[in-house]
């Protein structure tokens, strides 16, 4: 018998990997905008996007999105009412999207061409952790926090929080009642992603949705 | 949660890779996880124990090294180790860093394989 070590030095996501950026250059070059949103189920990535995507549209933008749950269509049917092509990822029991399950649903999307949009959102499985480990060619990883979450998300989930580009706050409306603390929430998000955009939004209310969109606005102008 | 699918791609690559040494049997798998790589040592233990049943894995042991954050802060020009993964700033002087240089690895470093002796490797590139 002889033992013998063979070097690897291998990605083990490296086949996710190479999807991503084959899918990134595809975004890049059709002159769309992708945003991937990450955060817990029930932080409110859906009310966001359907507030966004109806703002879009009445702007004369065109936007589409992708939605990822583990089961039904609900999300996609609530936000099909937006006007904007939408389309569900049902995963089985998968706690991510990958970028295989994202080329998929693009390349046979009836209808629907990359060149035809401005914005591409992909709303993630709602999971703080495994989709940090899946890159999907996005432009803007956006993680979102809600109020009623707690202040320590990003200290208890800090690679999510560190590997994204903007963080959004949800439901401001309820930070009164809920005694969240604004400052110890902030200071979390930088500690863990020092410098990152922070928008404090609330789409009952309308609170922080237009510097939302200005920033949208601005990134795609930055881009194209 | 994940760590299956991650496992499932690790026996995959090494499938594939002892290809070339036919015969040869897997003794240890050793892996560069980055302290930012969200996945949990004990879990894909466990997952390792399932994956590798009735593979030339079978058996084989698993070592995970975890990988330190090191952040490059920009006042100091030096790249620094951080202790955990709770405050991004230089440990030096105080400062945020974003320029991160270290901490996501997730790969495969090695293996180690037994070969019975007298057997060639087969011309296949690993």
């Amino acid at each position: 018998m002889t033992t013998r070590i063979v070097e690897l030095r291998r990605g083990i996501l490296k086949k996710n990997d190479e999807l991503a950026a084959g899918l990134r250059a595809g975004f890049s070059s059709a002159g769309v905008l992708v945003l991937n949103l990450v955060s817990s189920p029930g932080t409110g990535k859906t009310a966001l996007l359907e507030w966004t995507l109806r703002e879009l549209k009445a702007r004369g933008a065109r936007a589409a999105a992708l939605v990822g749950d583990l089961e039904t269509d609900n999300d996609a049917r609530r936000l099909a009412a937006s006007g904007a092509p939408v389309r569900q990822i049902n995963t089985h029991g998968i706690c991510h999207l990958d970028a295989e399950m994202v080329g998929k649903h693009l390349s046979d999307w009836d209808g629907v061409e990359l060149g035809g949009l401005d914005y591409l959102f992909i709303e993630n499985v709602g999971n703080l952790v495994c989709p940090s480990s899946y890159d999907l060619g996005e432009a803007i990883r956006v993680v979102l926090l809600s109020v009623t979450e707690g202040e320590d998300k990003p200290l208890k989930y800090p690679t999510m929080f560190n590997s994204a580009d903007a963080a959004v706050i949800t439901k401001m409306d309820l930070a009164v009642p809920c005694g969240f603390d604004r400052w110890a929430a902030l200071k979390n998000i930088n500690e863990i992603r020092p410098g990152i955009r922070i928008f404090e939004t609330s789409v009952k209310t309308g609170a922080g949705t237009e510097e939302w969109l200005g920033y949208l606005e601005e990134q795609r102008a930055a881009r194209s | 949660m994940h760590e299956l699918s991650i496992i499932a791609s690790v026996v995959d690559t090494v499938m594939e890779s002892v290809a070339v040494y036919p015969g040869a049997r897997v003794v240890e798998v050793r892996l560069r996880v980055g302290a930012l790589a969200s996945v949990v040592e004990d879990s894909l233990q466990f997952c390792f124990g399932i994956a590798t049943e009735g593979t030339a894995l079978e058996g084989s042991k698993l070592v995970v090294k975890t990988i330190p954050v090191v952040v490059h802060c920009v006042p100091c020009a030096e790249d620094m180790e951080l202790d955990g993964v709770q405050s991004f700033r230089c440990p030096k002087c105080g400062e945020p860093c974003v320029d991160l240089r270290q901490g996501r690895e997730l790969e495969i470093e090695a293996i180690e394989i037994e070969e019975a002796d007298g057997i060639e490797k087969t011309g296949v590139t690993a």
